[in-house]
C-alpha cells in the first residue's frame, strides 16, 4: 500500500482542493470510508461480488508466443475478462457498497470512453440505484455503443456541453452536480484522481489486481515478486491497482506507461508525468497539463481513456520518489503492439492496455525475468479505430 | 484600515457585483469598474480572474471565463490593466479565482502585486479552509490582504464557528446548495437558513451569493445579511448590452437599487 498523510497527501501531492459546498461530503467520506470498507461485513459482500459477479479471480496467463517474440518470461493480468471489459468495475462494486452504507440513493458519475459509465451504471442497475453519468458530447458521439450500453442498463447519460466537451468536462459537470444534490448523491470519481479520499480509496478497491498476481505466480512459479509490472496511465486507477502490493518491494520493478499521442513535444500529447507542471486539477494537487497562466489544456491521445491532462497524486509522487518509473508510448506504438498481441495471442487488447505492451520490447529484461502486463480492458470499443488506422497504413 | 471593513462600517445594504475580467472584450476590464463606480450604487466590487475549469459556476459565468480566455486575458495581464486603479476607483476590489492559475503565478508574487495596486480581498472557492490556515495565512497577513471564506447551507455550525474566527472582512453565504447561476426567486427553506445564521451572532459581516439576480431577491437577502453579491445575471447584461454598456450598467444598478 502507498502511504498517505491524513490530510490525504502523497509527498507534496493530493489533499482534497473542493469548494465548501463539497465540504460536508468530502468530510463524510474522509471520516467513514476506512471503517467501512474495512469492515468484515462490507469486504464479505464485496469479495463476495467480485467473485461471483464480476468473476474474480482474473487470470493471469503466461502468454507463450508473444514471450517467444520477445525473448524474457511475459504473463498478462486479464483484467479484460471481467465482467464488463475491463478493471473499472472493482471500484464501482466497492464504492456503490460504500453509498449503500452511507444510505445515498443516487449515483453520479463521469466518464471518457464510456468504460467508467458502463460499469457505474451496471452496479446501479444491480442494486436498484438511481444512476447519472455525465459523459463529454464529442465523446457521446465518439463512444455511441458505450452509450447505449449506459442506458439500455437504465443510466441517464447527459452530455457534457461545456469547455472542450470531454473526460475533463464530464468530470466538471458530474462534480457541479454534486454541489447541487448533495445531500441523496454519492460521486463514483472513475480514477485515482479527485479530493481526498477519492485516490487512496479507489486504489485499495483495484489492489485486488496485485493481490491475485502475488498469490497466482506464487503458485505458478513459485515467487510471488515479479521482475517488472506493467501498466497504462490515464488517470492511473488500473496502475495502482497493479503496484499496491508490489511497492516498496526491492525485486518488482513499477513502470507506469502513459499516452505520449503523437509525441511528447508535439502539443498533441496526453503524457502527464513527462509534461505536466505542479497545479491544481479536479480537487487534488498532482501534475497537471497546463499553459504558463495555469489554464488547463486539453490532452490528446488516441485512446479516450488515457486523454487526462491529469494524473492521480499518488503516481505524481511515485514518480518524484523514483519508486516507479513512467514512459511516454505513442499513439503509432500503441497501435502496433494492439495488433502483435491480437496475432501472436489471440487477445484484443483495449487501446489504453495497448500502451503498456508498446513498451515490451523497450524493456531490455534478461530472458530468465518475469513481466506482468495488467491487460486492463479488452479492445472491442475500440474496433473502429484500430480498423480504420490500420486500413489507412494498409496493415490489415 | 481596509476598504471593506470600511465599507462595512459605512453602509448598510451592500451591494457587491461580480463581473469576469476580459469579459466580454479584453480591454473592457477598467471600463466597467469605472461605470460601475460612477453608478453611485455599489459599494464592492468583484473581479473574476478567468479559468479553464470553474467548478463552482454555472453555465452563464464558464462561459465568460472561456470566452474570457479567447480574449487572451491571464492574470499577469489582469494587473497590467489594474495597475492604476487606485487613481479612478476608491470601492472595496476583491479578485475571485481558483487556485491553480494563482498558483502558477506565484502566491507571494501575487499578493505581493495586489498590495502595490490596492487590492482589499480574495475568494478562491476551491482552496481549502486548513490549507489556507496552515500555508496562506501568514502572507496574507503580511500583504495585509483579506481572504474571504464561503459557507454553505450544509456547513455545520462548529465549522462555521471556526470559519467566523478566521474570517476577516466578510463571510460569503453561497445562498443554496448550488453553483453560481441567476434565480426568481428565494424559496423558504433558503429563508430559514438565512435566519438560521443571522441568528448565530457571528463576529464577520455577511453577503449572500449565487441566485441573487434582481430587486426581489436583493432586498430579500439584505433584510437577513448586510447585502448580496450579483453575479450572473450581471454578466448576463453585460453579454447582452455589450454595445452600450455606458447605459446599460447604470440601468441595471438603479433597477437593483430602486
Amino acid at each position: 500500500m502507498f502511504p498517505i498523510t491524513q490530510q490525504g497527501y502523497y509527498g507534496e501531492f493530493g489533499g482534497a482542493y473542493i469548494p465548501e459546498m463539497l465540504y460536508p461530503n468530502i468530510e463524510e467520506l474522509q471520516k467513514n470510508y476506512l471503517s467501512i470498507i474495512e469492515s468484515d461485513d462490507f469486504q464479505k459482500e464485496f469479495r463476495r461480488l467480485l467473485r461471483d459477479y464480476v468473476g474474480r479471480p482474473t487470470p493471469l496467463y503466461y502468454a507463450t508466443r508473444l514471450s517467444e517474440h520477445m525473448g524474457f518470461h511475459i504473463y498478462l493480468k486479464r483484467e479484460d475478462l471481467c465482467h464488463t471489459g475491463a478493471h473499472k468495475i472493482n471500484n464501482t462494486i466497492g464504492q456503490i457498497l460504500l453509498a449503500k452504507r452511507l444510505g445515498k440513493k443516487r449515483i453520479v458519475a463521469e466518464t471518457g470512453a464510456g468504460q467508467h459509465g458502463v460499469a457505474t451504471a451496471t452496479v446501479c442497475a444491480l442494486m436498484g440505484m438511481e444512476c447519472i453519468v455525465f459523459m463529454g458530447e464529442l465523446d457521446t458521439k465518439r463512444q455511441k455503443p458505450n452509450v447505449d450500453r449506459m442506458r439500455m442498463l437504465g443510466a441517464k447519460v447527459i452530455p457534457a456541453t461545456s469547455g472542450s466537451k470531454t473526460l475533463k468536462d464530464a468530470t466538471n459537470e458530474a462534480m457541479r452536480f454534486w454541489i447541487n444534490n448533495p445531500v441523496d448523491t454519492h460521486y463514483i470519481i472513475g480514477s485515482v484522481v479527485g479530493p481526498h479520499p477519492y485516490p487512496d480509496m479507489v486504489a485499495r478497491f483495484h489492489a485486488v489486481i496485485s493481490e491475485e498476481i502475488a498469490q497466482q505466480l506464487q503458485s505458478s512459479v513459485g515467487r510471488s515478486e515479479p521482475d517488472y509490472v506493467l501498466a497504462c496511465v490515464g488517470g492511473g486507477s488500473n496502475a495502482a491497482g497493479a503496484f499496491y502490493h508490489f511497492y516498496q518491494n526491492s525485486k518488482t520493478k513499477l513502470i507506469g506507461l502513459e499516452a505520449g499521442g503523437h509525441g511528447i513535444h508535439s502539443g498533441m500529447t496526453a503524457a502527464t508525468i513527462a509534461v505536466g507542471r505542479v497545479g491544481v486539477l479536479h480537487g487534488s494537487k498532482s501534475l497537471v497539463i497546463q499553459t504558463e497562466d495555469g489554464q488547463v489544456i486539453e490532452p490528446h491521445s488516441i485512446s479516450a481513456g488515457l486523454d487526462y491532462p491529469g494524473i492521480g497524486p499518488l503516481h505524481a509522487w511515485l514518480a518524484k520518489s523514483g519508486a516507479a518509473s513512467y514512459f511516454p508510448i505513442t499513439d503509432e506504438e500503441a497501435m502496433r503492439a494492439g495488433l502483435l498481441c491480437t496475432r501472436l495471442e489471440g487477445i484484443i487488447p483495449a487501446i489504453e492496455t495497448a500502451h503498456a505492451l508498446a513498451y515490451l520490447p523497450k524493456l531490455n529484461a534478461q530472458s530468465h525475468e518475469i513481466a506482468v502486463v495488467n491487460l486492463s480492458g479488452r479492445g472491442d470499443k475500440d474496433l473502429t479505430t484500430y480498423i480504420n488506422y490500420f486500413e489507412e497504413k494498409n496493415m490489415l | 484600515m481596509n476598504r471593506i471593513d470600511q465599507a462595512f462600517q459605512q453602509k448598510k445594504n451592500i451591494l457587491n457585483i461580480y463581473f469576469t475580467a476580459g469579459f466580454p472584450s479584453l480591454n473592457d476590464t477598467t471600463r466597467i469598474i469605472r461605470l460601475l463606480e460612477q453608478s453611485g450604487g455599489v459599494d464592492m466590487i468583484e473581479i473574476g480572474i478567468p479559468y479553464s475549469d470553474p467548478v463552482a459556476d454555472g453555465p452563464t459565468i464558464q462561459e465568460s471565463n472561456q470566452r474570457a480566455i479567447k480574449n487572451g486575458m491571464t492574470l499577469k495581464k489582469l494587473f497590467e490593466q489594474l495597475s492604476d486603479l487606485r487613481s479612478y476607483c476608491a470601492l472595496p476590489i476583491i479578485l475571485m479565482g481558483y487556485i491553480n492559475p494563482v498558483m502558477q503565478y506565484g502566491i507571494e508574487k501575487f499578493l505581493q502585486k495586489c498590495t502595490e495596486i490596492g487590492i482589499d480581498g480574495t475568494i478562491l472557492p476551491d482552496l481549502p479552509f486548513q490549507e489556507f490556515l496552515d500555508d496562506y495565512k501568514a502572507l496574507y497577513q503580511k500583504y495585509g490582504i483579506y481572504n474571504i471564506f464561503l459557507i454553505s447551507p450544509q456547513t455545520s455550525e462548529e465549522r462555521l464557528r471556526k470559519i467566523d474566527t478566521a474570517s476577516e472582512g466578510f463571510i460569503y453565504m453561497v445562498s443554496s446548495n448550488s453553483i453560481t447561476g441567476a434565480k426568481q426567486k428565494q424559496t423558504e427553506e433558503q429563508i430559514k437558513y438565512f435566519q438560521r445564521i443571522a441568528n448565530m451572532n457571528l463576529r464577520n459581516p455577511r453577503l449572500i451569493g449565487f441566485g441573487i439576480s434582481n430587486r426581489t431577491t436583493f432586498e430579500n437577502a439584505c433584510k437577513y445579511a448586510h447585502g448580496a453579491i450579483i453575479g450572473s445575471a450581471f454578466i448576463q447584461l453585460l453579454s447582452k448590452h455589450q454595445d452600450n454598456l455606458e447605459e446599460a450598467i447604470p440601468a441595471f444598478i438603479k433597477e437593483i437599487r430602486g
